[in-house]
């Protein structure tokens, strides 16, 4: 089965990359554009059936590496 | 004072730092592989700077995770000093032996020049040479120095006097102007509870000859000689 892990940074923790993409986006002609934040997608492929089993095991990988949890959330989405 | 340098795929101050122990102590330092998992003891680990795993994911987070880090994160629960330099620094947070997590900087820019620093504390292993409050001047290298953690832990490190060093103005004041990267409260370093490790955005190890533009880096590394020797 395959999985979307999608990372992003918390509330309140400041992105400057989101506000310069939103700034060029305005220049660009784009003025409707305004606060924009950016993360990371990560697509997995995985060895497993049970879609239980499959979120607990995403749950800690997102823990471990996929995600810092002193500044990013994360959510996972299973497909297939 | 025994050392050991650790060196990742896309370690580039490894040497520097080698350089600057050996400057000190007469002694090359060891220098360990990150897929070792164990090494020879010693008085002192250093984690060093540059782009370990291409800084893929983020910065420190898959160095934070190999072999070597694991027995690392042993023996500094042990007591074990441990000296986390630019990516080790990232990576010592990544790793979880000191809190916080280091940021894009600010501005969205590599800032390559030197610093002043306001040395917050003579009382550790790593600054015992300078004096409380003293501004000592290095080189930073970085674009993900933007040191942040929650009001929570901030409160903590300050109250436990686990703030190594401050960007600070030449005179000393600690304000925007001496900051590099946005960090907050100006934070270059920080210690965990013990102060047995100590992580900072900026290279000491870059500053220990004159003929390199200053030597205000040395005295840390002759600190750590006479702690622990």
């Amino acid at each position: 089965m395959k999985a979307r892990v999608h990372v992003t940074l918390k509330n309140g923790v400041l992105d400057p990359q989101g506000k310069a993409i939103g700034h060029s986006l305005n220049r660009l002609g784009f003025p409707e554009v305004g606060d924009v934040r950016q993360g990371k997608f990560i697509e997995l492929e995985l060895a497993e059936t049970d879609k239980g089993r499959a979120k607990e095991r995403l749950d800690e990988m997102c823990r471990k590496l996929l995600a810092n949890t002193v500044i990013e959330n994360y959510s996972i989405e299973l497909v297939g | 004072m025994k050392a050991a340098v650790l060196v990742f795929p896309g370690s580039n101050r490894e040497g520097d730092v080698a350089q600057a122990i050996e400057l000190v102590t007469g002694r090359r330092p060891q220098m360990v592989w990150h897929g070792d998992g164990d090494f020879e003891k010693t008085d002192l680990i250093v984690v060093p700077g540059g782009f370990s795993y291409g800084d893929y994911l983020r910065c420190g987070a898959m160095a934070a995770q190999s072999p070597v880090m694991a027995e690392v994160k042993r023996r500094a629960q042990q007591g074990v000093p441990v000296l986390a330099i630019c990516n080790g620094f990232q990576i010592a947070t990544e790793a979880g032996l000191l809190p916080g997590v280091l940021m894009r900087n600010a501005q969205l820019k590599f800032v390559c020049h030197d610093v002043h620093l306001k040395v917050e504390t003579s009382q550790s292993l790593f600054t015992n040479r300078y004096q409380t409050g003293q501004v000592i001047r290095v080189p930073v290298a970085h674009a993900e120095g933007n040191y942040f953690a929650d009001a929570d832990t901030l409160k903590r490190l300050e109250d436990r006097g686990q703030v190594a060093f401050r960007y600070c103005a030449p005179d000393g004041t600690v304000d925007g102007s001496g900051n590099p990267n946005g960090s907050i409260d100006n934070i270059a370093g920080i210690f965990n509870e013990a102060k047995t490790v100590m992580g900072l955005m900026p290279h000491p190890e870059n500053a220990v000859e004159p003929m390199f533009g200053g030597c205000d880096g040395r005295a840390l590394f002759e600190g750590l000689v006479d702690a622990l020797t």
